[in-house]
């Protein structure tokens, strides 16, 4: 038995990355980026406004969160749909207190199914950014691409005419893309994204349709991946959101350069009456701090950009 | 296939060897930073697939990605904080895709230890040719970048065959990293019948087992690296000790996990009868000293005759 030969050839192994999505770049040797008044730490607090169909596809895969018990599926349909009736509520309340400004990703799905609730955000002000259509639209390498067009599109163009904003901000659901998400994002007018996962600073991907910034949204902080995949308490989650926030205070500080915290946060999640009160803690610890900027991310993405060499 | 991997013989805990380590130390430490290269597409192995998702899976290549990007740095600051040089387990590949991390390890005098081309390459379904070249490869790359002989393996990926450790001693090496049975070294039988070591590397307290598997607050790993030096160091007054610590700089460097690693790092290296040392100057020191003994004592080298306890 033998494996085919090809399987020891290496055609990728050169210098940089073995893709030409972006540029390989290590943190520690680019120029010191300056936050607004002086800050050390640009916060983006990402609140998710999220749609689970009750008949998922689940195709490629099931959508981390998603329906998980045979057909009709209530218990996790209605538990994301509480995050949408009450945990937003809850976490919006935290996130005043504090002083924080949120950002929603929101399915366009949202926009026809509750847009109620889409209006009560739009007229808070706040960034949204556009999350596809609803959380089993994934966005995948076995997708073609007029189909991924289409999703984008429609997806856009429902999300934009319910707001008073331009949406110029994605987040796929489960961060997931094809090759040619990038380029179509770009195509539809989207200047950065949050799906990868590499960096805690914004950096540049190279798209058919000009440039697109990948301005990451933390996986291993995110209060989905640490409650519910890691299946940590509340408190703990607390304490790793404190760590990290302290931590990246100081690297700032012993860099001369920002650092951006990026805290993706689930009302069905959080909002849950047990875990809003660790919610409150982080976001007050958080705030506590000198040195922190809180913005919408776009504002972020436009700071880092205005000091590109 | 085999009963049992015929690599080494029993022997009890409470039987171990004397070993003192240099200047009277009783735990030998050591941290191995897994440096590693991901594929975005690599070509499909029968029995094992790279990525959960359709590729592009960008969650699981960003994820690891980010250890070279962002993590790296923080995690080899934190070692020169507490004076301890890294031991490698490096995806050769990244000598060409990210020579800047190389040359960053190479001015600390790290050491550099083999773990396959790509860790999104096995050696499942590898004859014996395809295994060697790849052995060969590795060593090759890590001699043509970094002026060292490689004395240590790592399997990319733990995918192993039944001749990985006999390729990796014909290719020179001297001690491998796979075997997690004992917290001394053990002589390994390979068919060369040189001598060749099993350094032991812990699983158990590897960052991506304990934060991927387990699922471990980054605190508690932090209290779990003191607790198991901890007995260790007790236990080695009686015959020396060996702790690693297994990193990937895509796991222990997040901003919320490194200092709760740092605290520990802190810990141990306060401890005055330790010896902070690397993977082949554990094997190197043991050959020296303790090897013949323990194959007098247990078996070990040399499966010509049959060895024994197979």
């Amino acid at each position: 038995m033998a494996l085919e030969p090809s399987y020891l050839k290496y055609r990728r192994r050169r210098y940089g990355m073995d893709h030409d999505l972006y540029e390989w770049s290590m943190l520690s040797e680019r120029a010191p980026i300056a936050w607004p008044n002086g800050a050390r730490v640009a916060l983006w607090v990402n609140l998710a406004v999220q749609f689970f169909p009750l008949n998922q596809s689940g195709k490629p895969f099931r959508p981390p969160g998603g329906m998980s018990t045979p057909y009709p599926d209530l218990r996790h349909y209605t538990l994301r749909d509480y995050g949408n009736r009450v945990g937003l509520f809850r976490c919006l309340e935290a996130l005043d207190a504090a002083g924080i400004t949120p950002t929603f990703s929101v399915n366009a799905a949202i926009a026809e199914r509750y847009p109620q609730l889409l209006e009560r955000l739009n007229r808070r002000g706040n960034e949204i950014l556009a999350s596809s259509w609803n959380m089993d639209s994934l966005h995948h390498g076995d997708m073609a691409i007029d189909d991924e067009r289409e999703l984008i599109g429609r997806s856009l163009s429902v999300l934009r005419a319910a707001v008073d904003q331009p949406v110029t901000g994605w987040l796929g659901p489960a961060r997931s893309q094809s090759g040619n998400t990038p380029d179509l994002l770009a195509e539809a007018g989207i200047s950065y994204m949050g799906d990868w996962i590499n960096d805690d600073m914004p950096y540049p991907f190279a798209t058919r349709h000009g440039e697109l910034i990948a301005l990451p949204l933390s996986l291993e902080l995110d209060d989905q991946f640490i409650v519910q995949n890691n299946l940590h308490s509340e408190w703990e989650y607390a304490d790793q959101v404190k760590d990290a926030c302290d931590y990246l205070l100081a690297e700032a500080e012993s860099t001369g350069s920002g650092r951006l915290l990026a805290l993706s946060v689930h009302p069905w999640l959080m909002g849950q009456p047990h875990r809003i009160g660790a919610l409150e803690s982080a976001l007050k610890h958080i705030s506590g701090q000198p040195g922190i900027w809180s913005a919408p991310a776009s504002e972020i993405v436009a700071a880092w950009s205005a000091q590109r060499a | 296939m085999r009963e049992d991997p015929a690599l080494y013989d029993y022997r009890a805990w409470d039987e171990r060897l004397p070993i003192r380590w240099p200047d009277g130390a009783r735990v030998a430490f050591w941290v191995a930073p897994n440096v590693e290269f991901y594929e975005l597409d690599p070509p499909a192995n029968p029995q094992r697939k790279a990525w959960p998702r359709p590729t592009p899976d960008i969650q699981g290549y960003g994820t690891r990605d980010y250890g070279n990007r962002v993590g790296h740095v923080r995690m080899m600051e934190v070692l020169d904080r507490h004076g301890v040089r890294g031991s490698v387990s490096l995806s050769v590949a990244l000598c060409e895709h990210h020579p800047e991390i190389i040359d960053m390890c190479r001015e600390r005098d790290w050491e550099f230890f083999s773990h396959g081309i790509y860790n999104t390459r096995y050696a499942y379904g590898m004859d014996e040719a395809q295994e060697r070249a790849m052995i060969e490869d590795s060593v090759r790359t890590i001699a043509e970048h970094t002026g060292q002989r490689c004395a240590g393996y790592l399997a990319s990926a733990l995918t192993h065959t039944e001749r990985t450790l006999d390729l990796f001693s014909e290719a020179g090496g001297l001690y491998t990293c796979d075997l997690f049975h004992d917290d001394q070294p053990t002589p390994v039988r390979v068919r060369s019948g040189k001598p060749f070591v099993s350094v032991p590397y812990s699983l158990e307290l590897n960052d991506t087992i304990v934060y991927v598997v387990n699922r471990i607050e980054p605190r508690r790993y932090g209290e779990m690296i003191k607790q198991a030096f901890d007995r260790l160091y007790r236990e080695g007054e009686q015959g020396g000790t060996v702790m690693c610590v297994p990193l990937h700089a895509y796991q222990v460097s997040h901003p919320h996990r490194i200092r709760a690693f740092e605290d520990a790092l802190a810990y141990i290296t306060g401890h005055p009868d330790v010896w902070v040392t690397t993977g082949r100057e554990i094997a190197e020191y043991f050959v020296e000293h303790y090897y013949e003994q323990a194959v007098a004592k247990w078996g070990g080298r040399d499966s010509q005759d049959g060895g024994n306890g197979a």
